[in-house]
């Protein structure tokens, strides 16, 4: 009985939130890692992507709302999204077509092209701001839990609970269908291998006849569905607020480096190194070691490694460690 | 150019000497609040309390010989520290403030007071800083507050947790002045009374995501969580993981939770929660409510203490007879204290004829207010659980 307290303790306080964590960390540094692969620069405009998305999701969110339209207990954001992901690569092409295009003509280097996407993150980062403010808007409807813990200390009888979020079962639902359709799409499609030929060798790519401007779109519209989707997943299991998006953005680039720059299965095994790293090294084992141990040996201590303050300090920490050994990331990324 | 500088300086001088000669001139009062930040739920009404009594003042012409209060108001984030000196170094130099009604957050207003007030010599009455710090800060007699200071707070924050019996809490703050004072005061009391404080971990403001502080927080478990933070930043969402992850069903929550937020965003889920916020059941409230009418909410925290803060100053001023800081700081705590007539809110008329004929008051306004030591509130407070989703009145102590 006492394992099985333990294990709930665990489950409740690690696992499901560090997996639903991970899941949006995934998406996330997904969408860095295809622009670092194929446009060859780190996107820093990426956090505020998302929180572009999000936010237009939102305001499609409220209007449906306000008309009554709804999912019965699932949140009305994902009837809203695909508006969302539309308007967001519609922004992005804009974008690409106004300022990369130009650089990209002119063949600058990536560090130039990392400078420019900085400052398209600062006008996403006002435009933000301006249309929906820097506050906190909270957008999630619906039914809150799948099983909430008083439900589950009812049906097992157990001291400790386990509470999963609605929220969280449809992120990691939403993240592995949208990884799936991914995956066939860079495999499978001719338009999906003509983009992994163009990220391995460029040259030899032009010479086999693809259109780099075709592929460039693609990316674009397959990086804003992966930016709109990250971001209403987190703002739908947390809340929205335009500085947090932005914040999200070292746990994302940690998560893309730490599985190797421009490789896919690196950044979903990235996200969740990030993600559970984060969570089991601040957290305090006291109460799962007090469920294992035996009764005389019971302890007082908080067997808490790190205080929470350092959580992103863990992130970065990862990111060195990884960096000195393996340079290249876990699944043999390019070098950073 | 030159010609240009020397005429500018010249009008300047000239319509300085007008306005000294004229005999009763605007007297601006800054009032710096956090209207945007952490707790910009709470500052708007704050604010209009202030300004009630600056009206109230202004319509009964008494101020020195029927002198007309501009109040002034400026942004100070509550954790800006750089931009709350800004805009309080505009309102000194620009606007020509006599004194400051402000600031809100004990972060800013130690920052506000060390880089603006003692330096131009201008008098500050905060409703709000609560740091034990500030007590000892150094003012020159400029700084006073209507709030008591957090050190009193933990001292009560422990009696209402030993009275319910709970022998073990953990604790969370937000990592400020604010947080850290009040935590290291609640700590010292609740142990020196033989409770056991499980964990004390502190909490970033603006974070969407608690589930790693939780998750501590969780684990070293208490019969009640402590959040020291803000209603409109961490303390909500540390509330909220701990409430979906099951890691706690009660709460008690200091002032900086307490708000019309907190009964919104969480209702009946925190029902049997306590908590405490400066309050007082002295008859100023009830006068204070009456005189408010419905314009706002006269019992949003800190609200009676801004009212408070501004009337202090203004019957300060009188008092000296000059609305000079360095004139009427002395007398701020001569109209604070007795001996003298009492006043309580709505009489400032009364008052200030009183001072103007060579009276005593005793103000005693919407808090009860009674300064002491360095120049603040002795500290009254009102004990609070939820009821049924609604934050109701236990007590006052």
């Amino acid at each position: 009985m006492d394992i099985l307290n333990a294990m709930a303790a665990l489950t409740n306080f690690v696992l499901v939130p560090a997996v639903a964590y991970g899941s949006q960390l995934a998406l996330g540094a997904l969408g860095v890692t295809l622009i670092y692969g194929i446009l060859r620069f780190s996107n820093f405009a990426h956090g505020d992507t998302m929180a572009f998305g999000t936010m237009i999701t939102i305001l499609v969110t409220w209007w449906l709302q306000s008309v009554g339209v709804g999912l019965g207990p699932l949140p009305t954001a994902l009837l809203a999204l695909p508006v969302g992901i539309v308007v967001t690569a519609l922004l992005l092409l804009g974008t690409d077509r106004i300022v990369y295009r130009f650089y990209r003509r002119q063949k600058a280097a990536p560090v130039i092209l990392v400078i420019v996407s900085m400052g398209v993150m600062f006008i996403m980062n006002g435009l933000v701001r301006i249309i929906i403010g820097p506050g906190d808007q909270r957008f999630s409807d619906g039914a809150r839990f799948i099983l909430s813990v008083r439900e589950f200390k009812a049906m097992t009888g157990l001291r400790e609970g386990i509470a999963i979020k609605t929220t969280q079962g449809i992120t990691v639902v939403t993240a592995v269908v949208v990884v799936l359709i991914l995956f066939w799409f860079l495999s499978r499609t001719r338009t999906g291998k003509s983009m992994r030929a163009f990220s391995d060798n460029e040259d030899l790519a032009l010479l086999s006849g693809i259109n780099p401007e075709r592929v460039v779109m693609y990316t674009w519209i397959i990086v804003g569905v992966l930016a709109t989707v990250a971001g209403v997943l987190y703002g739908l299991d947390k809340s929205f607020k335009p500085f947090t998006y932005f914040q999200l953005l070292l746990p994302i680039f940690a998560a893309a480096i730490v599985g190797g720059l421009g490789s896919p299965l690196g950044a979903i095994a990235g996200g969740f190194v990030i993600a559970f790293s984060e969570v089991t090294v601040t957290y305090a084992f006291k109460k799962v070691a007090n469920y294992l141990l035996p009764g005389n040996l019971e302890v007082d201590a908080l067997l808490q490694l790190l205080s929470t303050d350092y959580k992103f300090a863990v992130s970065f920490a990862i990111l060195i460690i990884v960096l000195l050994f393996r340079p290249t990331g876990l699944f043999k990324g390019k070098s950073v | 150019m030159k010609k240009l500088m020397l005429a500018t300086a010249a009008t300047a001088l000239m319509s300085g000497a007008a306005f000294a000669a004229s005999h009763a001139q605007d007297v601006k009062i800054g009032i710096i609040l956090g209207f945007t930040g952490p707790i910009e739920s709470l500052t708007p009404s704050m604010a209009a309390g202030a300004e009630l009594a600056m009206k109230e003042v202004t319509d009964s012409a008494m101020l020195l010989g029927g002198s007309k209060v501009v109040p002034v108001r400026g942004d100070s984030t509550c954790i800006d520290s750089g931009a709350a000196t800004a805009v309080a170094e505009r309102q000194v130099t620009a606007d020509g403030i006599k004194g400051i009604m402000g600031a809100d957050c004990s972060g800013v207003t130690g920052a506000i007071l060390a880089n603006v007030a003692v330096p131009n010599g201008i008098v500050m009455i905060s409703p709000s800083a609560t740091s034990p710090g500030l007590s000892t800060a150094e003012d020159n007699g400029l700084f006073f507050r209507t709030a008591p200071s957090d050190a009193r707070q933990g001292q009560v924050m422990s009696d209402i947790l030993m009275e319910q019996g709970i022998k073990s809490v953990a604790l969370t703050y937000t990592n400020n002045d604010y947080g850290k004072g009040l935590a290291d005061s609640f700590q010292a009391a609740y142990e020196a009374a033989g409770g056991k404080i499980t964990i004390s971990a502190a909490h970033e403001d603006g974070k969407a995501d608690y589930s790693a502080e939780v998750a501590s927080l969780a684990s070293a478990g208490g019969d009640r969580l402590v959040v020291a933070g803000y209603v409109d930043q961490g303390g909500s969402g540390i509330v909220r993981a701990a409430l979906d992850t099951g890691a706690f069903d009660t709460f008690h929550f200091p002032d900086g939770m307490v708000s019309a937020k907190l009964e919104e965003n969480f209702g009946t889920e925190i029902n049997g929660s306590t908590g405490q916020n400066p309050g007082t059941d002295s008859p100023g409230v009830a006068k204070f409510a009456k005189l408010v009418g419905g314009a706002f909410d006269a019992t949003s925290p800190f609200t009676p203490e801004s009212y408070d803060a501004a009337a202090l100053i203004m019957l300060a001023m009188q008092a000296a007879g000059s609305s000079d800081p360095a004139e009427y700081k002395t007398k701020v705590m001569d109209v604070a204290n007795a001996p003298g007539e009492e006043i309580y809110p709505g009489e400032l008329a009364k008052a200030l004829k009183i001072l103007k004929d060579g009276g005593d008051v005793d103000y005693v306004g919407a808090s009860a207010v009674e300064l002491i030591g360095p120049g603040e509130s002795a500290g009254n407070y009102r004990e609070l659980v939820i009821k049924d989703g609604k934050i109701t009145t236990v007590k006052y102590r």
